[in-house]
């Protein structure tokens, strides 16, 4: 366990060295903040004390952003040998990958709440809702992590960052956003299915302030499946042939 | 107890085999050098030991504990500097130093009193505070040293240490390495053969996945070739009839003249001859100059090009 942790700490520190962590931050929040302040359907167009304008940016912001944080993961690791040098270390290969995990999780946990002013803001403007607000950052918080696992899943099946950044948007975009409309196409028992895959409504539900068991089961699965993949792509070079 | 037991490994790449049913064991407190030619299957049998990969079949033993079964707690026994050193370019010195230590499970209280000792013993003073992007390839190489070092592990597998290393760093790590073999088993694989000469207790040479030797240097030597080689330069005003006089020795097997170099020949003896006195007498003989002769000691290049080639 305390490896997972040294693991996810050592990435952190190694995002905001790198500078990709004060990046990927003040873009996220300049897209945010420009959106949901003052661009179009802005909030004080709605004039309603409600952040669900800004869970809906992010929502499509994070989708963008997360493969870029994951892509490098496991895909510079593998090209430049250091994957090597920490899987002959005393850590096994799950914990590796959980690290990695909570490190992009933790990072994208900061960027949120970088948000947290808005929050403060609305809340001096009128009365809000906080259960709702509450429900937002859980919803997107939810649909981070299955993006990170996937992310993650992406990057180590390569060592090229960009097609991992590729592959992470591609299988993202099911989640994200076909599945939804998959599922308003067709009826009966195919259209639950696409609706209960697709990212979307799970969100809705929890941006509603609604602890549903379904909705907890599909973050962690999800979350869960993508992590097992990554680990199973690396664990490969173990398996006897 | 072996500090290391390999028994039957083999590993297919696919349809090619990297490793042949290879067997050797390495006794606590050697220091045993792993050499052979470019592809031989040294890398590939370094990260079967280290776990990094699983063999297509056989058994690795360390301790006498199968790594299978007790994967981590082997691996904190085990150092490991892999061939082209992979380091964490962007982290500083000290803090990736730390980060091994703690992964490898280094007790808290004690990590930074490790750090400091393994950048006094591994010379990294002058460029402690520098990261490992910063540094030329031999700090480098020391810091993947000290990586491997920083939990005193019993066993060390070093990949090929002092590659890429000036004269004189080389020196500095190959009396570092005889140190710690005092203490610890060291497996180690090089293309410098003097060194491996210099430092192993004992040798091992694969070639085409297979071991072709193991034994002390001084054993291979008997083994091999025990011909007396001399070098012997010449100078006189008849250059013509050098060599068919020369062959005319009794106890020379073989004459071949030096290349570039006007009046060298390399003579080769018969097993067990000697032929240095009888060429002096020949020169005298034939009024020649013998301005130098000179023997060369059977070196482990000539053991290892006999075998391998």
């Amino acid at each position: 366990m305390k490896n997972i942790w040294i693991i996810a700490k050592r990435e952190i520190a190694s995002f905001f060295d790198s500078l990709i962590a004060y990046v990927i931050i003040i873009i996220f929040l300049g897209l945010s903040g420009f959106f949901t302040w003052l661009f179009g359907n802005n909030i004080f167009y709605q004039g309603q004390a409600d952040l669900g304008m800004f869970f809906s940016i992010a929502y499509w912001t994070l989708f963008f952003f997360i493969p870029a944080i994951t892509m490098r993961m496991l895909a510079e690791e593998l090209k430049s040998g250091t994957f090597e040098m920490l899987s002959t270390k005393a850590v096994s290969d799950w914990q590796i990958v959980m690290g990695k995990f909570l490190a992009c999780l933790i990072l994208v946990g900061i960027a949120l709440a970088c948000t947290l002013p808005y929050y403060f803001t609305v809340n001096s403007l009128g009365s809000i809702d906080h259960g709702a607000v509450i429900g937002g950052y859980a919803g997107l918080l939810s649909v981070s992590a299955i993006y990170v696992s996937i992310g993650i899943f992406a990057s180590s099946v390569t060592n090229n960052q960009i097609v991992a950044y590729l592959i992470a948007l591609f299988i993202s975009t099911f989640f994200h956003l076909l599945f939804d409309m998959l599922g308003e196409e067709f009826r009966g028992i195919t259209g639950t299915v696409f609706d209960f895959l697709s990212a979307r409504s799970h969100f809705d539900s929890l941006s509603r302030g609604i602890i549903d068991s379904r909705d907890l089961i599909y973050f962690l699965s999800l979350s869960y499946a993508g992590l097992l993949l990554a680990r199973t792509i690396l664990f490969k070079r173990i398996i006897k042939d | 107890m072996a500090a290391i037991t390999v028994e039957n490994l083999t590993k297919k790449y696919g349809a090619q085999k990297a490793l042949d049913n290879i067997s050797f064991t390495v006794n606590k407190g050697e220091i045993v050098g792993f050499i052979g030619p470019n592809g031989a299957g040294k890398s590939t049998t370094m990260k079967i030991l280290t776990s990094y990969m699983a063999p297509t079949s056989g058994k690795v033993l360390i301790n006498d504990q199968e790594i299978e079964k007790q994967p981590i707690s082997i691996k904190k026994k085990i150092g490991y500097l892999p061939e082209n050193n992979p380091l964490y370019v962007d982290m500083a010195i000290g803090d990736y130093l730390k980060f091994c230590a703690q992964i490898q499970g280094v007790l808290k209280p004690e990590i930074n009193s490790r750090i400091k000792n393994m950048i006094h013993i591994c010379g990294l003073n002058p460029e402690k505070h520098k990261r490992i992007n910063e540094l030329s390839k031999g700090y480098r190489q020391r810091v993947g040293l000290a990586q491997a070092l920083i939990h005193n592990p019993d066993i060390l597998i070093l990949d090929e240490p002092t590659t890429g290393l000036d004269p004189n760093q080389i020196i500095e790590i190959r009396n570092l390495i005889k140190d710690l073999g005092k203490e610890k088993t060291i497996m180690l694989s090089s293309h410098i053969l003097p060194e491996v000469e210099a430092i192993c207790d004992r040798i091992i040479i694969i070639n085409h996945g297979r071991i072709v030797a193991d034994n002390t240097f001084e054993a291979m030597k008997q083994m091999t070739s025990q011909h007396e080689i001399l070098i012997i330069q010449i100078e006189t005003k008849n250059v013509a009839n050098l060599e068919t006089e020369l062959l005319s020795v009794p106890t020379v097997e073989h004459v071949k003249p030096i290349e570039g170099r006007t009046g060298f020949f390399e003579i080769k003896s018969k097993p067990g001859e000697s032929s240095k006195k009888l060429i002096f007498n020949l020169c005298v003989k034939k009024k020649w100059y013998l301005l130098e002769m000179t023997s060369t000691k059977s070196r482990l290049e000539d053991v290892f090009r006999e075998i391998t080639l």
